[in-house]
């Protein structure tokens, strides 16, 4: 008898919790779901199981689907920096960009600089794609440039080496603790075929907008690993002592390092 | 409290009450309660999503330069001072100020597709919203698998899921009951319930999970089919969208059902596995 009463009472005090939650709103979980806390943490693991499983699911070869010329419907949607200003990029700009160099050292047997006339004598890859944001939209566009594995056979990754870091011109803030972008892929991202340092756009240089002179397409991930204004690639080992330890400006931002999804 | 007082919602007054039957396996329940726990994370940081970019399209990529939406929340100035909240549905322009689009306080005026009420967190926080989305994403996935396989070996797939002929057959007369409210206890399920269930369990969850990883880069190289399946990216999103809508929309007519044909009753079967049915309906018929 006494074990149908207590049920019910639980059932009741269940049901009113239940109501409880919802009616108060959704800020009952924001003191768990802050930046560093346990709760938090503890839930970005499932983020390990993604990678893992696309990592296994994926292949190293496999490509992103591309698009067809008819396909392009529109520009390519400029998101995040779109004018950066910091002086040296503006003297850069000033001067169409001819005296770019990039930088790409590191953990590398020969540090090199490259001219963005360099750059565009390599060897180069054209494909059309489809950029998906993580905020949830796509746009499509046709993306020239050199593929980063040529870059890196031609300065010799050392055998330690296990990421490329992307150091930007441009830095970010609106609403979050300004810094300097940045970005890092794994080698086995960077050596993927369709991994390339864009110069093109659209059949046309690339636009200031875009990322001009140079930005990167990874085209299995989320936009903005693809860094924009990059003036500098350094091979690495790890990327713990780089800005705020997370691999990336919008990482260390609470964002996965890992952007397959 | 006596029993007697304790159990007078599992039955109407003036039916004799039935003997208890054990109704659902310890599998159905467990899964059934993680679905809740998941599902109500599921939406809320789904919603926290959406809202960073509040507008849904058809095709493999969103038009800024032409118009391929469905479905968009936007706030705009109002001439006379002051904002006001759209959403814009098939081109269908609607006032949804102070929930969809425009929300807030006068003083603290949101510019957001859901408000913050509806979204987990309640603040802009997309980074976050993806965290808990794909953590409760994996346990639903998983969830759902060991359900299957167990309801699949203790026979719940094929005895209450899976709609016969004869549930199909027995459908007008079983909807014409539901109509009037009146629910029959048996042990086994109905035929409205078979079909809705089999509605959402085969249909809307598979498309809600297979629509949500088509809209993940590394799954669309992984399984480039899957995504020409939906139609491409951006339609994917909004079927991924509908789907949310149809499960809220199952949620309502289920708390519905619970409460009209004796919440005690149910939620004891859904805790317990103990389902009181009416007289000499015991069996699974």
């Amino acid at each position: 008898m006494s074990r149908l009463v207590s049920r019910r009472k639980f059932l009741t005090t269940s049901a009113a919790g239940i109501a409880g939650v919802a009616l108060s709103g959704c800020d009952q979980f924001d003191a768990v779901l802050r930046g560093g806390h346990p709760v938090r943490d503890f839930m970005i693991g499932a983020n390990e199981l993604t990678m893992g499983v696309q990592r296994a699911l994926l292949g190293r070869e496999a490509l992103a689907k591309e698009f067809s010329e008819s396909e392009i419907r529109q520009g390519q949607r400029p998101n995040g920096s779109t004018d950066p200003n910091s002086e040296d990029y503006l003297a850069l700009k000033a001067n169409d960009f001819a005296d770019y160099a990039l930088v790409v050292d590191g953990l590398v047997a020969a540090p090199a600089r490259y001219s963005l006339a360099e750059l565009r004598n390599m060897p180069s890859r054209t494909q059309i794609t489809r950029h998906d944001c993580v905020e949830g939209w796509s746009c499509i566009a046709k993306w020239t440039g050199v593929p980063l594995a040529h870059i890196l056979d031609e300065v010799g990754v050392q055998a330690n080496a296990r990421y490329c870091v992307f150091h930007c011109f441009d830095s970010l803030g609106g609403g979050f603790s300004r810094g300097p972008y940045y970005e890092s892929i794994d080698m086995l991202d960077a050596r993927h075929p369709q991994t390339i340092l864009a110069y093109g756009l659209n059949e046309e240089a690339l636009p200031v907008a875009n990322g001009a002179p140079l930005r990167v397409r990874i085209e299995r991930q989320l936009g903005y690993k693809m860094a924009k204004y990059i003036r500098r690639i350094e091979v690495v080992d790890n990327f713990a002592r780089l800005h705020g330890g997370n691999g990336g400006y919008w990482e260390d931002r609470g964002y996965e390092w890992y952007a397959g999804i | 409290m006596s029993a007697t007082t304790g159990e007078r919602d599992d039955t109407q007054p003036h039916r004799t009450k039935g003997p208890l039957v054990y109704r659902q396996s310890i599998w159905t329940r467990v899964t059934h309660w993680v679905w809740v726990i998941c599902l109500f994370f599921l939406l809320f940081s789904g919603l926290q999503i959406f809202n960073a970019h509040p507008t849904l399209y058809i095709g493999q990529e969103s038009g800024f330069e032409y118009d391929n939406s469905v479905l968009s929340m936007h706030a705009e100035r109002r001439p006379e001072g002051g904002y006001a909240g759209y959403t814009t549905v098939l081109g269908n322009r609607i006032d949804t100020s102070g929930v969809f689009g425009y929300s807030g306080t006068e003083a603290n005026p949101e510019f957001r597709g859901f408000p913050s009420w509806l979204t987990i967190p309640s603040y802009r926080d997309l980074a976050t919203g993806r965290v808990v989305h794909f953590f409760f994403a994996w346990i639903l996935v998983g969830v759902l698998f060991v359900w299957a396989v167990a309801s699949f070996f203790n026979g719940h797939l094929r005895r209450d899921i899976v709609p016969k002929g004869a549930d199909l057959k027995a459908l007008p007369a079983d909807a014409a009951e539901h109509a009037r409210f009146r629910f029959r206890h048996h042990k086994g399920y109905n035929a409205l319930q078979k079909l809705a269930y089999a509605f959402i369990f085969f249909i809307v969850f598979p498309a809600i999970i297979l629509t949500g990883l088509s809209m993940s880069p590394g799954m669309n190289t992984a399984w480039p089919w899957l995504i020409e399946v939906f139609g491409g990216r951006q339609t994917a999103r909004t079927i991924h969208f509908t789907a949310m809508l149809v499960l809220v929309l199952f949620f309502i007519v289920h708390i519905v059902m619970v409460v009209l044909a004796g919440p005690i009753n149910e939620l004891r079967s859904m805790i317990t596995g103990w389902y009181r049915v009416d007289p000499g309906k015991e069996d699974r018929s």
